[in-house]
């Protein structure tokens, strides 16, 4: 009885559908290692982030924005745009560095419109970044139809640019700068006032601004924050597959959005953990290596099973909700 | 009120079609060929069918402060239901009714996690949305399903004068204008999605209400999905009614219903759907390549929304107020 | 009516001739106001006084259409709620205006959180926000998430927000109202150690003992203008009440009374036997009888609307059995009463009555079409004829059956919302301050109207805070005090004056609570 109430002050319900999704992590990597004899082996969880990490990056974004309250449609296409924009401008011989800044640039002024509109003209996120999806992906075909690879050869070589850490794993530089993106976000989401502001918005606007909090300095900057992890979440898109184009990261928004929600974070704002949407993504990613490794399941089992899996946390959610009110 | 919210569509859409007799005179030619209507608008008409039915549907989940992600995939379920029945050897009409059922039960589905368990809209039909297409492409494994089969080919490329498809469209708009208009369906509508509480108080079912927009929607997006397998004799799981849903969202928003729910209006949902497929057409008329259609859609759907958003809405009624001055509610006062 | 205490001291704040108005309404008109340091001041008055709009004025959440804020001294315009802040104005507003889903500490010092290297000091905020709360009398883990301790605790916390800067001023709005007595007590103590720190406070509170308690001077507000500023001292219970009804002692004037409309010895329509909802109102005994007005009487959070909506079946309640028409019922929703013949209309009318967007005519058949359900459209003959009748009958302005709802004023509203129930021919009408807000000819209307209902036979369960409407449209009258029946007057003791020394007799719950 005792250690039943001292687990349960330990673990806060607050943190319960964060351990829900390790839990889920847990389980389906166990399940695929006593399936496949190599599953449980340390290159294969470095994969799931040299896979993810673009995904990863994305999710951190997404998060910014779904602590609001807010939703970011448009994070695939504004990666494509980048994985565009960085593969044309290579391409015309700019400095590898000048292209990277002007893709962060645009993604981030992308992101900032979007806010503003949302903010000042009181437009739904929805509507708002659904526009900003077609005007990135219109934007990809203005610069080019076809797929356009790239050719620089400092880009390409720190995309094959490999880290090996002990015992034979190698990751790529995409996995450290995707780990550095999710700890400075920590760093923003708990430690400033900006961060803090952000939950606030979430919980309650009226209260955050009876408190005297900037909100809408905070409910402007979560589109930027996400504007520019999908621009950057582009260019590692671009580093993995080394081309830009129109059609990469189709439906990616639903993917990010899934495991953000898979994390723990709820859609109508303020609650949720950074930590929990990356674990998210892991998630995700355990889920198709299992399909993969399996061989004879069709690939759009994922999809399956993360509708499911998303069905399952949105009510578990919706029970914690409950029994708190 | 409903008038001034159709101006700025119609307007958009003058505008398209002035663009395209500008660029291609022929735009407005009709001609009769074999007993069947042809030209540049019948094709818009046609093309759009299936976005316009989704639209009808959407407009009244939307109404009732909802929105439905998941149609496209639900269309794609529908294809592919038909194709492999009539692939496998059965009856056409059994193909039909059998998907139109599953799509009934998906809207359903649905309308049960809005309603009952009270989970937000936009995420619980995203559940439908993510794994529905997986579904489908598991129902077709993975394969492209072509059928060959004359009377199925009728509900997509048939034509009675006009385009069998547009027809049921127009049709089932004007079923849905009559029956939400002459029943008390549509206001019931309209007061869950402007007050459930008021509505609530005053003893009105809106759980009953969320549960049959839903299921409609889902059935609207049933036949649409029909409508575009049987165009291309084939199920394609993977593409087919892909980004429906944002269209038909768009045309409802441009159509002047509110995604914050309450008065719908049938007539703009056309105008809107018109809108999108005639700007599609018009980029392709003009020249450019068919996949930057995106960017003037987005242009076009911004400022339609920035034209009606609150705020431009609050600065035009402003300017009127100061030249009239109206007394209104005093309900600001209180609190 | 004007000061009649010799002032102490300057004052912190010193507010003159303020009006406040929102687009067609004046919610404040010429009202002066000034608090003295080391003073509780409490402000006065029934909902729509103008109590919430003056405090607003004063934090800069609505900043005064006209007139001029003297902050020590010095004028001062603030338009943001964080520049009065900063100026040393802090606010605990009525409901709990912060954070459930952020830490104490946060809640207490976001805004003004110690930082360390440009980022939060997560160690020194809880420090400083434990420091706070001691001196609130609260020893919580500051790490906790707000939304998990209860409201009591959130009130603290809020007050210890207040602390942070080195507030000169407090407002404290309604805090007491979601606290028992042991709670309120152990505020008051926190809030006399404040006072005794020469903190100017501003409190306010519909319970007139704990004013008579904390308060050295008060204000009244009634309408949105000022009635005067008193000292408890001179000025008794049932004088505040007047001054807060607007009502003067020795006018009064015999009120009609119709006669006993009960039939002896019929079984009533409406009987509760202890029914109650934990939180909101305590088990209550109520009959009500078909011809018969009940009148409800008591301040604003005396649990009047609580009761009404449990009749109603809008809230469930917790305890109790409730009767009507010889059946008992536990109703889990509005429509098992409306299908009995229960109708309400609700207090707030903007939130649970109107649906802004449809036409009058829609917002008057709602109830009934519900009821029918939507495959039984109200032909449009009946509709139209019985939207004609009820214009007429109730005067309704614009008489346009299409014009939008929102476009009318909150008495024709009103209206509209009376007439949405009369359509369904209820057998049972609970008003909630069905005259609040509208106009005199509208509210003689309503009146009339409730009189003519009960002469046709239909019960009516009546709720205003004008005790002289109660009493003139009542044949009984229920008297609510801290959410508890406080008395049942009947027959000659419905009388303005006897409501008020009920409403206004000290209540032993709290007396007992506060005093220990």
């Amino acid at each position: 009885m005792s250690t039943l109430a001292l687990s349960s002050a330990r673990f806060p319900q607050r943190f319960l559908p964060v351990v829900a999704t390790f839990a889920v992590f847990v389980v389906t990597f166990g399940a695929g290692s006593v399936r496949y004899e190599n599953f449980a082996s340390g290159q294969v969880v470095a994969n799931l982030f040299v896979d993810n990490s673009f995904l990863i990056v994305l999710a951190v974004g997404m998060t910014f924005v779904i602590l609001t309250g807010g939703i970011d449609l448009s994070v695939g296409a504004v990666a494509a745009l980048s994985t565009m924009i960085a593969a044309s401008t290579l391409n015309a011989g700019w400095p590898p560095l000048l292209s990277v800044i002007t893709v962060l640039g645009s993604g981030a002024t992308l992101g900032l419109l979007m806010g503003l509109v949302i903010h000042h003209f009181e437009v739904q996120p929805f509507i708002v970044t659904l526009a900003g999806m077609f005007l990135a992906r219109g934007l990809c075909f203005l610069i080019s139809v076809e797929s356009v690879s790239i050719t620089e050869p400092a880009f390409r070589e720190f995309a094959s640019g490999a880290i090996t850490l002990p015992g034979d794993i190698t990751l790529t530089y995409s996995v450290v700068i995707a780990l550095a993106v999710v700890l400075a976000a920590l760093y923003v989401l708990h430690l400033t006032r900006f961060g803090r502001t952000v939950y606030a918005v979430g919980g309650s606007e009226s209260s955050a601004r009876l408190m005297g909090l900037a909100t809408s300095r905070a409910k402007v900057g979560v589109y930027v924050v996400s504007g520019f992890c999908s621009a950057l979440g582009g260019l590692l898109f671009s580093l993995y597959m080394l081309s830009g184009y129109g059609l990469h990261a189709v439906g990616m928004e639903l993917d990010v959005i899934a495991a953000v929600v898979i994390g723990g974070t709820l859609l109508a704002g303020g609650t949720g953990y950074l930590l929990g949407s990356v674990v998210g993504v892991l998630v995700l990613g355990t889920v198709q290596s299992l399909i993969s490794f399996e061989g004879t399941l069709s690939s759009w089992w994922t999809k399956i099973v993360i509708g499911a899996l998303l069905l399952a946390f949105i009510v578990l959610q919706r029970l914690i909700v409950r029994r708190q009110a | 009120m409903t008038r001034g919210r159709l101006l700025w569509p119609l307007v958009a859409l003058a505008t398209l079609i002035v663009l395209n007799i500008a660029v291609e005179p022929s735009f407005v030619e009709l001609r009769i060929q074999d007993g069947h209507l042809f030209g540049s608008i019948v094709d818009i008409l046609r093309n759009g069918a299936p976005t316009l039915l989704i639209a009808v549907g959407m407009t009244l989940v939307i109404a009732t402060r909802g929105i439905d992600l998941s149609v496209g995939a639900v269309a794609a379920i529908a294809g592919a239901i038909a194709c492999t029945y009539i692939s496998g050897g059965g009856d056409t009409v059994t193909a039909v009714l059998l998907a139109l059922s599953v799509c009934v039960l998906l809207g359903l589905w649905n309308g049960f996690l809005v309603s009952v368990l009270g989970i937000q809209p936009i995420i619980a039909t995203l559940v439908l949305m993510t794994a529905g297409r997986g579904g489908a492409m598991l129902l077709t494994e993975g394969q492209i399903i072509t059928v060959k089969d004359p009377l199925y080919r009728q509900i997509g490329s048939g034509f009675l004068i006009l385009p069998i498809a547009i027809l049921i469209s127009l049709a089932v708009l004007t079923a849905v204008a009559l029956i939400t208009r002459r029943t008390a369906l549509g206001m019931l509508i309209e007061a869950v999605g402007i007050n459930p509480r008021a509505g609530e108080l005053a003893g009105v079912r809106s759980r009953t209400i969320i549960w049959t927009v839903y299921a409609f929607a889902g059935l609207c997006a049933g036949v649409a999905g029909l409508m575009i397998s049987s165009n291309v004799n084939a199920a394609d799981a993977n593409s087919a009614g892909l980004w429906i849903e944002m269209d038909a969202i768009l045309a409802v928003v441009i159509g002047g219903t509110s995604l914050a729910g309450g008065r719908y209006s049938l007539a703009g949902t056309m105008l809107g759907a018109l809108v999108i497929q005639t700007l599609t057409t018009t980029v392709y008329t003009i020249g450019v390549p068919t996949n930057v259609t995106l960017v003037f859609k987005a242009v076009v759907v911004i400022a339609v929304c920035l034209l009606q958003s609150p705020r431009t809405t609050k600065m035009l009624r402003a300017r009127r107020e100061t030249a009239v001055p109206t007394s209104r509610s005093q309900e600001v006062a209180a609190g | 009516m004007t000061d009649s205490s010799a002032l102490t001291g300057t004052p912190v704040v010193d507010m003159r001739d303020i009006s406040v108005e929102f687009p067609g309404v004046k919610a404040l008109s010429g009202v002066d106001f000034r608090l003295l340091p080391g003073e509780v001041h409490a402000l006065m008055g029934e909902n729509g006084a103008g109590k919430s709009t003056l405090i607003k004025a004063l934090t800069g959440v609505h900043p005064p259409t006209t007139g001029v804020i003297h902050l020590h001294g010095q004028p001062v315009a603030f338009d943001a709620p964080g520049q009065a802040q900063d100026a040393g104005i802090s606010t605990v507003y009525q409901e709990v205006n912060l954070l459930p889903n952020l830490s104490v500490a946060e809640n207490i010092l976001l805004g003004r959180e110690p930082r360390r290297l440009g980022h939060i000091d997560g160690r020194a905020m809880r420090a400083r926000a434990k420091e706070l709360l001691t001196r609130v009398g609260l020893s919580i883990d500051t790490a906790s998430l707000l939304g998990s301790h209860p409201i009591a605790v959130q009130q603290l916390v809020a007050i210890a927000r207040a602390l942070v800067v080195d507030a000169r001023v407090l407002v404290l709005d309604e805090p007491t109202s979601s606290l028992d007595g042991d709670e309120v007590a152990e505020l008051f103590r926190i809030v006399r150690v404040l006072r005794d720190d020469g903190v100017a406070i501003l409190f306010v509170s519909h319970f007139l003992d704990q004013v008579y308690e904390i308060a050295d001077r008060m204000t009244v507000l009634r309408n949105g203008s000022l009635v005067g500023e008193y000292l408890p001292s001179e000025m008794n219970h049932i004088e505040l009440v007047a001054a807060m009804l607007g009502r003067e002692l020795g006018v009064l004037e015999e009120v009609q009374r119709r006669s006993e409309a009960r039939a002896p010895g019929a079984a009533p329509l409406l009987s509760a036997v202890a029914l109650g909802r934990t939180g909101a109102i305590a088990p209550v005994d109520l009959e009500i009888h078909a011809g018969e007005v009940v009148g409800l009487a008591g301040l604003l959070g005396s649990g009047r609307t609580e009761l009404a909506r449990m009749l109603f079946g809008a809230d469930r309640a917790h305890t109790g059995t409730l009767t009507f028409n010889g059946r008992e019922h536990r109703p889990r929703g509005p429509r098992a009463m409306i299908a009995q013949g229960v109708a309400f209309c609700s207090e707030d009318r903007k939130a649970e009555g109107v649906v802004a967007d449809l036409s009058i005519r829609d917002n008057l058949v709602l109830a009934l079409q519900a009821a029918r359900g939507w495959a039984r459209p109200i032909p449009r003959r009946t509709s139209d004829a019985l939207v004609k009748e009820y214009i007429a009958k109730l005067d309704i302005r614009p008489a346009d059956p299409d014009a939008i709802m929102s476009t009318l004023s909150g008495g024709n509203q009103q209206k509209v919302l009376l007439a949405r129930w009369l359509v369904t021919r209820p057998r049972l009408l609970i008003l909630d301050e069905p005259t609040r807000g509208i106009d005199v000819g509208a509210k003689a209307h309503i009146q009339k109207l409730v009189a003519d209902l009960a002469g046709e036979g239909m019960a009516v369960l009546f709720i205003s805070a004008e005790l002289e409407e109660v009493v003139r449209v009542s044949d009984r009258v229920v008297v609510l005090r801290d959410r508890h029946k406080a008395a049942e007057l009947t027959g000659q003791d419905v009388t303005v004056d006897k409501i008020m020394s009920v409403i206004a007799a000290p209540s032993d719950n709290h007396t007992a609570a506060v005093a220990s």
